[in-house]
């Protein structure tokens, strides 16, 4: 075995040649980052708790709001508001699963034989950026329309105001959820990119995404009004709701900021990934 | 074929590798050589376009690496044991990187087998031992079938039967017009498989060729003498070009005369021998004589007395 599987046809010129059709394309970078990402039980057990904490915060929260414990109906602009409740949980553990897709390569060292395979290394980078979203964006949808679907129907037995998938502005919420999920996940991968270490990563995407909007607040009004709508998870927030409120950003100003900072991490990434040392 | 051209790597004020140029032929099994810290590894990353030399090109089959359209078919190599995710199978890495290039699961179960990896390629890589991380990274070099192997330090942590595998499959490959790059820090298996050898220190290039000049070139070879008359057979001997030493009574090491001559030398005198015999200098020898001012990190109480709690 050891012998005949090594090459049939040997010169030393053109033993085994560009034998047919096996060349680096960017499909099959994807396809191998597909492969990395469903052979690790660590991901798949990431992304069901993500989906749970989307279903599941938001039954919970359908259930107790305006009961007279936990949340009031007032702390929620309009029902599907409630049933999205778990989204802000939910974008902590998908930005981790982000970070741990980029990060995680180097801390094993696996990006060292990503490179051997993929040398030009940015396909590496897009690989891992279309696998990502585009998983990402498909499960997330799925449990927004789940919690969205589930959280009504609890709303309406309790005899509380609910909305319909029809009704305006509703059904963008829900892919503005899965895109906010999505977008927090590649966030996560990004810095997990330029920073090539796991624990620093998630500390940092953590703050930027979940403490910093409560450290913001605490400033003077002035400057909370004037930085605030502009935090990932507040421009975020703003095409996600069904009624833009206060003074969030519209949907579509809130989302060509969300993504705005995603393209300057990924860029920068980029940058990186090309000039250092593996 | 590799070839190295005026590389340098600086890491902040070391200069990790200075200046090397030299040219790894196809065919036959090249020696990388060099003290611990000598900078071998980071040669062999900058090979593979993991490091970017700070100066200087390599090229792999005459193109810098990532200007390959096939890589995996170019250059396979093994830079650590253990490049994997912990929580990965073997199966899935393999696939997954054979999947970039177009190569088929049929190869990767094919390397599976050659490097003996089948009942535990499905398990999580994180149980291997440093021998089986050691198989699984030769198995990633051997992926694509590629024109140049190159192994950093591919015995490391094999069992005896691992080490002989290692010693055929390198041989093999040379034979099949392959270009062979291994590095160790152990002469004595250079010694054993590889034909041309590179050696380097600090960084710079001391020697590169075949490894039979490499020891002819070194302090020589000399004559065992076992004589109950040493001491007459010594002023016998002693003249032009010829020196004698003894390390113990009635034993003569004998520089500058053949073994034939000496034999006929004594037998003219009468004189009785107990022993005669050719001592080539090891590959060993050669080697700590090459690099004896070259080595990074010498072992010696001194030094250590004098760093010691500075941590340069």
């Amino acid at each position: 075995m050891s012998t005949t599987a090594l090459a049939p046809h040997d010169t030393p010129e053109t033993a085994g040649r560009h034998a047919a059709g096996q060349r680096v394309t960017f499909p099959r970078v994807v396809h191998m980052e597909w492969i990395k990402l469903r052979s690790l039980r660590s991901t798949i057990y990431t992304l069901a708790i993500t989906v749970a904490l989307v279903v599941g915060f938001g039954l919970l929260l359908s259930s107790v709001v305006g009961s007279g414990e936990g949340p009031g109906q007032d702390d929620f602009g309009d029902p599907t508001s409630i049933s999205l409740g778990g989204v802000t949980l939910a974008a902590l553990a998908i930005s981790v699963l982000g970070v741990l897709m980029s990060a995680g390569e180097y801390a094993t060292g696996t990006i060292r034989a990503t490179l051997s395979a993929v040398p030009a290394r940015l396909p590496v980078l897009w690989g891992k950026v279309v696998v990502f979203a585009a998983v990402s964006f498909v499960l997330m949808f799925i449990a927004a329309l789940g919690a969205f679907l589930a959280g009504q129907s609890v709303l309406s037995s309790r005899d509380m105001a609910t909305a319909a998938l029809s009704d305006p502005g509703v059904f963008r919420a829900l892919v503005g959820a899965a895109v906010y999920l999505t977008g927090a996940g590649l966030i996560g991968l990004a810095v997990g990119a330029l920073l090539r270490n796991t624990a620093g990563a998630i500390t940092l995407v953590v703050g930027a995404l979940f403490v910093v909007p409560g450290l913001i607040q605490l400033l003077p009004s002035s400057w909370n009004d004037a930085i605030g709508p502009y935090l990932p998870s507040n421009a975020g927030n703003s095409f996600m709701a069904v009624q833009t409120t206060g003074d969030a950003l519209s949907p579509g100003a809130g989302l060509a900021v969300f993504a705005g900072y995603i393209v300057v991490l990924l860029a920068g990434a980029a940058v990186l990934l090309k000039r250092r040392d593996a | 074929m590799i070839e190295v051209d005026n590389l340098s790597k600086r890491y902040g004020d070391k200069l990790a590798v200075d200046a090397l140029s030299f040219t790894v032929r196809s065919g036959v099994v090249t020696g990388f050589l060099g003290p611990n810290g000598a900078g071998k590894s980071t040669t062999m990353r900058m090979i593979m376009g993991l490091d970017r030399p700070s100066s200087g090109t390599t090229r792999i089959n005459s193109r810098p690496y990532e200007q390959h359209k096939a890589p995996l078919q170019e250059i396979g190599a093994l830079l650590e044991a253990k490049a994997i995710h912990p929580g990965r199978s073997a199966y899935h890495h393999l696939v997954a990187l054979a999947a970039s290039n177009g190569i088929g699961k049929r190869r990767v179960l094919e390397v599976i087998d050659m490097v003996g990896l089948t009942e535990v390629a499905r398990k999580r890589a994180g149980g291997f031992s440093l021998g089986m991380g050691q198989r699984l990274g030769i198995a990633s070099a051997l992926l694509g079938d590629p024109q140049v192997v190159m192994l950093d330090e591919p015995v490391n942590g094999l069992d005896p039967e691992g080490v002989l595998w290692i010693r055929n499959l390198l041989k093999d490959l040379a034979d099949r017009g392959r270009t062979v790059f291994v590095s160790s820090h152990l002469m004595s298996e250079m010694a054993l498989i590889a034909e041309d050898l590179i050696v380097i220190g600090r960084g710079r290039l001391l020697s590169a060729g075949p490894l039979a000049d490499f020891v002819a070139q070194s302090s020589g070879r000399s004559v065992r003498v076992r004589s109950p008359q040493a001491a007459h057979l010594r002023d016998l001997l002693v003249g032009d070009g010829v020196s004698v030493t003894s390390s113990e009574p009635g034993v003569l090491d004998v520089q500058g005369l053949d073994a034939a001559e000496i034999g006929e030398r004594a037998a003219a005198s009468g004189l009785v021998l107990h022993e005669l015999s050719l001592q080539e200098a090891s590959l060993e020898e050669a080697f700590m004589e090459l690099t004896r001012d070259a080595v990074e990190y010498h072992a010696t109480t001194a030094e250590f007395a004098t760093t010691g709690g500075t941590n340069r």
